[in-house]
């Protein structure tokens, strides 16, 4: 039983791993039928930068917690700025043009912060600190479930119900969910379509750089490459609840997160990555719409 | 252009990047040592570049959108200049012998290493030339293309580990394997939407390469296969340097067979259906056009031609590994048709051209390389998503018809 | 006069809204048939449903093409229901606009060709003969409808009207014995539509085929139609000769709305 829970937990921490990442992967696809294959090197972006914001802090000897914070917030911050401007040089000219277009250009994007990264810093692996406080309360479970998973749960519930609330409930979250509907027509009636859309990729990159700081906390290291991997399974997820869905991707999410864990807990772990991508054929072939996807008919 | 409003949008464009890339350029922590690099003049570097840059980014694309808007408005539609230059046989007919002399003398007056690079060319030719029918053409994204290589390549490796089974006896198996692949591939999946298509070829591609990394009993995993070996020539034993010889005339020879049989294709009722249907699905069907079948004739005919690439590659570099299959392949193949030009064979050729040979020619700054090149498929997509070379289209001649015109 | 289309009860749901409630109609051979009704109708949904797009929930479509067999049609793709000889054209014009005018009607001739891949690739005799038929054939087509002068065009720099008539040429291409027009006059001028009407009359007398338009431009549709079929909220209302339309008090109510005086 005790084998199982561990797998369960750890499947549940896999699964809100991808969670923040797919969330930003969706929400660009949903406004603008983007692929944002550069998505995974924001998260690895957010993760270097707080580790170079923490190397800075630790050799001034600041406290710890505040080091968290500040390195949270310098990985946010600057995710944000990237995903920005990639969205203004490499997406923004490309937005009238044909399907394969932007996709490329996402590939290039991809492409060049992952070269970027590692020329600018270095090839090697480096160690990453866990300053993420342990809770005495949580204690009892150290057998189970470090403290830090179950950050990463909390954090990644708190995400999801700021980003339901904001879709849902503000003027900004209508517009983005008008010009996810309709482009054209938004624009119409006013709402201010780059605007919502330069947004939209600000929350989407903002939340994967907590989720860069909070996996690289727990993996222990990190390397310029680590987007990739991590970009194709989120990607994954988010197609497997259904793309544009938020609460569809974090489904996706815990419904790779825990096959994965269980598949290499019980059966084998040589095929783990198989998994995921066999996965994402199956569910796209018979159900391409993902899990809580609505089907897309073309208009005649 | 030269107004202080634009100069001053620069200044601050540069501001905004100096801001951007500061912790990632500037800073440097050497956790061994315990200490900081302050890199100031990167930062410096990254301002001046990114003035001059945006300034010259904003310039290119408004001449962009000018030139643009003149083509809406014209009444006929204008030939680029490569265009008219590739269309007039008095430029091409030279131009053409003078390819032939040097394709014939090439291997003898420069160096193995040379011909082995060019050889390497030529195959990426062959597999753009494939990729260019799916992509192209039908436009149908295949991110999985390496798949069929690998096809190719393994079948060759296996049969001849297995079997004794020779160059030549595999080639026509390993393309007709790869063809069975891509039919029953493509059959669940061509009905799925374009992005959709795209993630889903790319999770063909993936699983393919990890099964071959991880079912060692059946492709010897990780390790590979060696000792594959090289195309015979009725059993007369040759020299590494004569087989690398022979071996880039056989990929002359597929070349030359390869752009016949496509420009064959391009021009006949099947291509036809192509670009209609990459045109608009709905209406090729309300044409009576058979989708499915289309869809599938091009998916599979694409991989025919990967796996014919991947026997030569097996036999050329004599061991492979799952390792060379990989998603960057399909990425590579697919950024030579989309660079190229797509759907036109001259493109193609071109771009392989340029993402095979001239990095290898460019080694001085080969560490920039992926960066030039990821760069370079950005700014392509901007401002020229046609491809350097793009696709003509054949104009008729009828008694009493503009037919002089040449219209594209 | 036997009916070479005849749609019995087809009903289309989508989830809970009812687009088309049982809806009989009937093309007899060589009749030039109209469907009308308000926006929102059903009357686009009901040509999409007939040519295969759409599965309808209910109903039986029936064809019988000259000299053939009657033959039920639920279930076909639609590019099975073109090869069976209804061809369509769209309400928003859907030509291959990156190919040239003839290659647009050389399209429509795909489903009567027989080369495969083998014989494009050999060139054969047969193949090449096939070719040069397909080409003369397109042009034929093109000067009969009046675009011949546009034969290298591309598609998408055409003219607007010009458009509109080079999708009926692709139709006509694929030798339909149904024409399924769906507004082939919208956006059109005066003059267009005027030529527009000339054209379909030639089309049904010197091509022997039946026409089923759908149309807003009454002036054409009372010109053109034997019979009318009336469409509203997803029922037909009325059908009858332009004569009987005019003056039904349900059509009237239908586009008009009530009389307040009534």
């Amino acid at each position: 039983m005790d084998y199982f829970l561990e797998l369960f937990l750890g499947g549940l921490t896999r699964g809100s791993i991808y969670a923040l990442i797919a969330l930003g992967y969706t929400m660009v696809y949903g406004i603008i039928e983007l692929i944002n294959f550069a998505h995974g090197e924001i998260y690895m972006i957010g993760a270097f930068t707080a580790l170079i914001v923490i190397s800075v802090l630790t050799m001034l000897g600041w406290n710890q917690l505040a080091i968290l914070a500040i390195a949270t917030l310098a990985a946010i911050v600057w995710s944000s700025a990237y995903g920005f401007t990639a969205e203004k040089v490499a997406y923004k000219p490309l937005r009238n043009a044909p399907r394969l277009s932007p996709l490329i250009s996402a590939i290039g994007v991809s492409l060049f912060l992952q070269n970027y990264v590692l020329l600018a810093q270095t090839s090697d692996f480096l160690p990453f600190p866990n300053l993420i406080p342990e809770f005495k309360f949580l204690e009892p479970l150290g057998g189970i479930v470090r403290s830090t998973e179950i950050v990463i749960y909390v954090v990644t519930a708190i995400v999801l119900v700021i980003l339901t609330v904001l879709i849902k409930f503000t003027k900004l979250g209508k517009a983005m969910r008008a010009t996810a509907q309709d482009r054209d027509m938004a624009m119409l009636v006013g709402v201010n379509v780059d605007r919502v859309i330069s947004f939209t990729f600000i929350v989407g990159s903002a939340t994967a750089a907590l989720g860069g700081v909070l996996i690289a906390s727990h993996i222990g290291q990190i390397n310029f490459y680590i987007g990739f991997i991590a970009g194709i399974k989120a990607f994954v997820a988010a197609v497997l609840g259904g793309i544009g869905s938020m609460p569809g991707a974090v489904l996706g999410s815990l419904v790779l997160g825990w096959t994965e864990s269980f598949f290499t807990g019980y059966i084998s772990s040589d095929y783990e990555d198989v998994f995921a991508f066999l996965f994402l054929v199956l569910i796209l072939i018979f159900r391409p719409s993902g899990i809580l996807g609505r089907a897309n008919t073309d208009k005649v | 252009m030269f107004t202080l409003k634009e100069l001053k949008k620069s200044f601050l464009i540069a501001l905004w990047f100096m801001f951007l890339t500061f912790p990632i350029m500037v800073i440097r922590v050497n956790t061994v040592e315990q200490t900081i690099d302050w890199r100031w003049n990167r930062l410096v570097m990254v301002g001046v570049f990114s003035f001059f840059v945006s300034w010259l980014w904003r310039y290119l694309l408004q001449r962009k959108e000018m030139g643009q808007k003149r083509a809406e408005e014209s009444e006929s539609p204008t030939l680029t200049f490569q265009q008219r230059v590739l269309q007039n046989p008095k430029f091409t007919r030279p131009a053409l012998v003078v390819i032939c002399i040097f394709a014939v003398i090439f291997p003898f007056y420069f160096s193995m290493y040379q011909v082995n690079i060019m050889t390497t060319a030529l195959i990426y030719v062959i597999l753009g030339l494939g990729l260019n029918i799916v992509v192209g053409l039908a436009g149908l994204l295949d991110l999985g293309y390496v798949a069929f290589y690998a096809v190719g390549a393994y079948s060759y490796a296996l049969l001849n580990v297995h079997f004794g089974m020779g160059f030549w006896a595999c080639l026509p198996i390993g393309a007709g394997l790869a063809m069975l692949f891509g039919i029953v591939l493509g059959f669940p999946v061509l009905r799925l939407r374009g992005d959709y298509l795209a993630i889903v070829t790319l999770g063909f591609g993936e699983i393919i390469r990890l099964i071959l990394e991880n079912w060692n009993a059946f492709s010897f995993g990780p390790s590979g296969i060696a000792n594959i070996p090289r195309p015979g020539f009725f059993g007369i034993k040759m020299s590494i340097h004569q087989s690398l010889i022979y071996i880039y005339f056989i990929m002359v020879a597929m070349v030359i067979f390869t752009i016949f049989v496509v420009r064959r294709l391009q021009d006949s009722r099947i291509g036809r259906a192509w670009i209609a249907l990459r045109e608009d699905e709905v209406a090729c069907q309300a044409t009576g056009i058979d989708k499915t079948k289309t869809k599938l004739s091009a998916f599979a005919l694409g991989a025919t031609w990967a796996g014919m690439g991947g026997v030569v590659f097996a036999a050329k570099t004599t061991f492979i590994n799952p390792a060379s299959f990989t998603i960057w392949e399909s990425i590579m193949i697919l950024c030579i048709v989309v660079l190229g030009g797509m759907g036109s064979i001259v493109g193609v050729i071109f771009g392989a051209g340029i993402l095979i040979l001239l990095p290898e020619y460019l080694r001085a700054f080969s560490e920039y390389r992926m960066l030039m090149f990821a760069a370079a498929l950005v700014l392509m997509m901007v401002f020229r998503p046609h491809g350097i070379i793009s696709a003509v289209r054949r104009t008729y001649q009828f008694e009493g018809s503009p037919g002089e015109k040449a219209s594209s | 006069m036997e009916s070479v289309l005849d749609i019995k009860q087809l009903t289309m749901d989508f989830g809970g809204l009812r687009a088309l409630d049982h809806i009989d109609l009937d093309v007899k051979a060589g009749e030039i048939a109209a469907l009308i009704g308000p926006n929102g109708a059903g009357k686009t949904t009901f040509f999409n449903c007939v040519t295969g797009i759409y599965k309808p929930t209910e109903g039986d479509m029936f064809i019988s093409p000259p000299g053939k067999e009657r033959e039920r049609i639920n279930g076909l793709k639609p590019n099975q229901v073109t090869e069976k000889g209804m061809a369509r054209t769209f309400q928003n014009i859907r030509l291959f606009q990156n190919m040239t005018v003839l290659e647009n009607v050389m399209m429509g001739r795909h489903c009567r060709m027989r080369a495969g891949i083998p014989g494009a690739i050999l060139r054969n005799r047969a193949t090449r003969e096939e070719e040069q038929r397909v080409v003369e054939d397109s042009y034929a087509i093109l000067k009969k409808i009046g675009l011949a002068q546009f034969v290298n065009e591309f598609a998408k720099n055409l003219p607007y009207g010009a458009q509109r008539r080079l999708e009926i040429a692709r139709a006509m291409a694929t030798e339909p014995f149904l024409l399924l027009l769906d507004e082939p006059a919208a956006g059109m001028n005066n003059q267009e539509t005027k030529e527009l009407d000339e054209l379909i009359l030639r089309i049904r007398s010197e091509e022997n085929i039946s026409i089923l338009l759908i149309e807003h431009d009454m002036k054409l549709v009372m010109s053109l139609s034997d019979r009318i079929f009336v469409m509203d909220y997803g029922r037909k209302i009325a059908q009858g000769t332009p004569e009987e339309i005019k003056n039904n008090p349900a059509v009237i109510k239908a586009y008009l709305g009530e009389d307040i005086d009534a």
